[in-house]
């Protein structure tokens, strides 16, 4: 080969070449093959990857709507604040800012009060879009009045997690939240109510550290990467390669961390069906 | 120049280290004596200078007591418990059973080690899944036979390695803290070094939470969020200030009871001031939880908790 094909062949296309051959927002890549498809062909397909099954992050009111059959927001005002006036390269209040612009959201967390066929639920979602679903305050609080209304209300909890762990901008009250959300879970499973965790692409830290691993059933998404430190951590701290499918859903279920791996179209039945076997059963007469 | 401070301490506390391997006599307490007042008065100077970052040094200083140390010299009939029943055991994290004063107690703590080989044995503190279901083991058993339990905190975090993510890190934290949100007898917390994070939150839901004075306890070590956040770790100064990882930031927002003040220079330069201290607080603390009904106790731990709201509505 000359060093001319050479060339040719490790050149990246440049950022205008792209936009000509991908118009924004009409196709998408997948990340994980690099095939592209048309965005409506992905949404008909759930945002899963035709070709290699890779399930793509979604929007919180993309996985309502394949969850619940309807649903009302709930604490939809709550806000976070800057307690500790954090600023690394930017400050949090313009972080802030800025993601409350892009998303719409205040944070990284919408609460909803729902039906799911006939059972009713509260569920709460992740946002990854907002801060890498970190979770400071707002989601903590947020996870936790779910749980609390949960128990009040006598219906199960479902948590849909993506995130990226403990928002390093609220410093330990972050950490708290883990305690906080905590504190709530176990009142709620002692109470016999259902909890189910659905863990989806990706759910790291504090998250997984706390409800995202309390549920009664654990279920994740193909393909997810769930762990407690980030893969590039864990990469620093050995120095090696790590091993092929490392902390992704199948390799939890194989290490027997989740009761199943479900894809995103039998998502909604699976979870149905746990709920009408495990919610509402009188005690066994023998 | 803080360096210069710190190598000053480290000559006075050599100093004082010898007059005590010669015994206790009228020559040598005379001679600790006025040692002891050099350090009061470099510690005068320089006590108002300690950035954040200082104290995440002082946290972790080479010498300063861990949690056998404390064992030692506060509680007596100690019976050192191992492994999780399940894999292993994990010398990161100690637990056991021991009397303090005429009660006896349940103790669960991470574990430094003081020399290069027992820091390798201990994984320089940091926990694998084993120690998380070793402590979770331990804790029931305190509820079972009725005896408080009292946690010392000191890891830099939970160790992220393969092993440990295979055997669910994240699973085994998430279980010890909805294990210690409803177990059934008081729970006492110290800071005693570094509180690293979900790796030391694992161990710290209790109803009485304390720092020593120059314990640090944050959700990500400084190094760690200068380098996600400002791209190097060069400003791991400037991460530790936004943090706000100090004992007094931490009662300041009232995520702990109190500050366990420690001797002129840290815990290291006077460990036996500090396990009297310490004795004192567990005391006062076991006092006041052990007159309380269970379900009370669970109750306002649990408030204790849900009361952190850092939000506007
Ligand atoms: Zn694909």
């Amino acid at each position: 080969m000359s060093w001319f094909e050479r060339f040719r062949k490790q050149r990246k296309p440049t950022k205008k070449e792209g936009s000509l051959t991908i118009p924004e927002g009409l196709w998408k890549k997948c990340p994980e093959c690099r095939e592209t498809f048309y965005r409506k062909e992905l949404e008909e397909n759930l945002y899963v990857c035709l070709s290699c099954n890779y399930h793509f992050p979604i929007n919180v009111e993309t996985r309502l709507s394949y969850l619940l059959d309807n649903y009302k927001e709930l604490s939809a005002g709550i806000y976070p604040i800057d307690p500790l006036r954090f600023k690394d390269t930017k400050s949090y209040k313009e972080r802030l800012r800025e993601y409350q612009r892009k998303t719409g959201k205040p944070d990284a967390a919408v609460l909803v009060h729902g039906q799911m066929f006939d059972i009713e639920v509260i569920c709460i979602i992740l946002d990854y879009s907002f801060m890498g679903g970190s979770m400071g305050a707002v989601v903590g609080e947020k996870v936790t009045r779910g749980a609390e209304i949960s128990l009040a209300m006598r219906v199960p909890f479902i948590a849909v997690s993506a995130s990226g762990g403990a928002r390093m901008q609220e410093g330990v009250i972050s950490l708290m939240q883990m305690a906080k959300i905590s504190c709530a879970i176990a009142k709620l499973k002692k109470a016999a109510l259902p909890y189910i965790s659905i863990l989806t692409h990706p759910t790291t830290g504090g998250v997984t550290a706390s409800f995202a691993m309390q549920g009664d059933i654990l279920i994740a998404e193909p393909g997810a990467l769930i762990g407690f430190a980030g893969p590039r951590v864990i990469q620093q701290t050995i120095k090696q390669e790590l091993p092929e499918g490392f902390q992704k859903s199948e390799f939890l279920l194989e290490h027997g961390f989740l009761d199943i791996v479900v894809e995103r179209s039998k998502l909604k039945d699976t979870i149905y069906t746990i709920l009408t076997h495990l919610f509402k059963q009188d005690p066994p007469k023998c | 120049m803080m360096e210069e401070y710190f190598n000053k301490l480290d000559l006075l506390k050599e100093k004082i280290d010898r007059y005590k391997a010669l015994g206790s006599s009228t020559g040598v307490d005379k001679e600790l004596e006025k040692v002891r007042k050099e350090v009061i008065e470099l510690y005068q100077k320089y006590r108002n200078k300690l950035s954040r970052w200082d104290r995440v040094i002082l946290a972790r200083y080479p010498n300063r007591p861990y949690t056998l140390d404390f064992v030692k010299a506060i509680f007596s009939d100690w019976v050192e418990l191992h492994g999780d029943r399940f894999f292993a055991d994990d010398p990161a994290i100690v637990a056991g059973i021991a009397k303090f004063k005429n009660r006896s107690v349940a103790i669960i703590g991470h574990q430094k080690g003081s020399n290069t080989k027992e820091r390798v044995y201990r994984n320089f503190g940091q926990p694998r899944p084993e120690g998380y279901r070793k402590a979770v083991r331990i804790m029931q058993l305190a509820e079972k036979f009725n005896l408080p339990l009292i946690t010392f905190i000191d890891t830099p975090g939970a160790y992220p390695g393969i092993g440990a993510e295979e055997r669910g890190q994240a699973e085994a934290i998430a279980r010890s803290l909805e294990v210690m949100a409803l177990l059934r007898t008081p729970i006492v917390v110290v800071v005693t070094g570094e509180g690293g994070s979900g790796g030391a939150l694992a161990l710290s839901l209790g109803d009485k939470i304390f720092m020593l004075e120059n314990a640090i306890y944050s959700v990500i070590s400084p190094e760690g969020c200068a380098a996600i956040l400002w791209r190097t770790q060069d400003k791991k100064e400037e991460a530790a200030e936004n943090l706000h990882l100090t004992s007094y930031d931490l009662k300041k927002l009232g995520i702990i009871d109190d500050i366990i003040p420690e001797p002129p220079g840290g815990a290291h330069m006077y460990p036996e001031e500090v396990f009297l201290s310490v004795e004192k607080y567990i005391d006062k603390s076991l006092r006041e939880l052990c007159e309380k009904r269970i379900e009370t106790l669970i109750q306002q731990r649990g408030d204790r908790f849900r009361s952190i709201k850092f939000y506007k509505e």
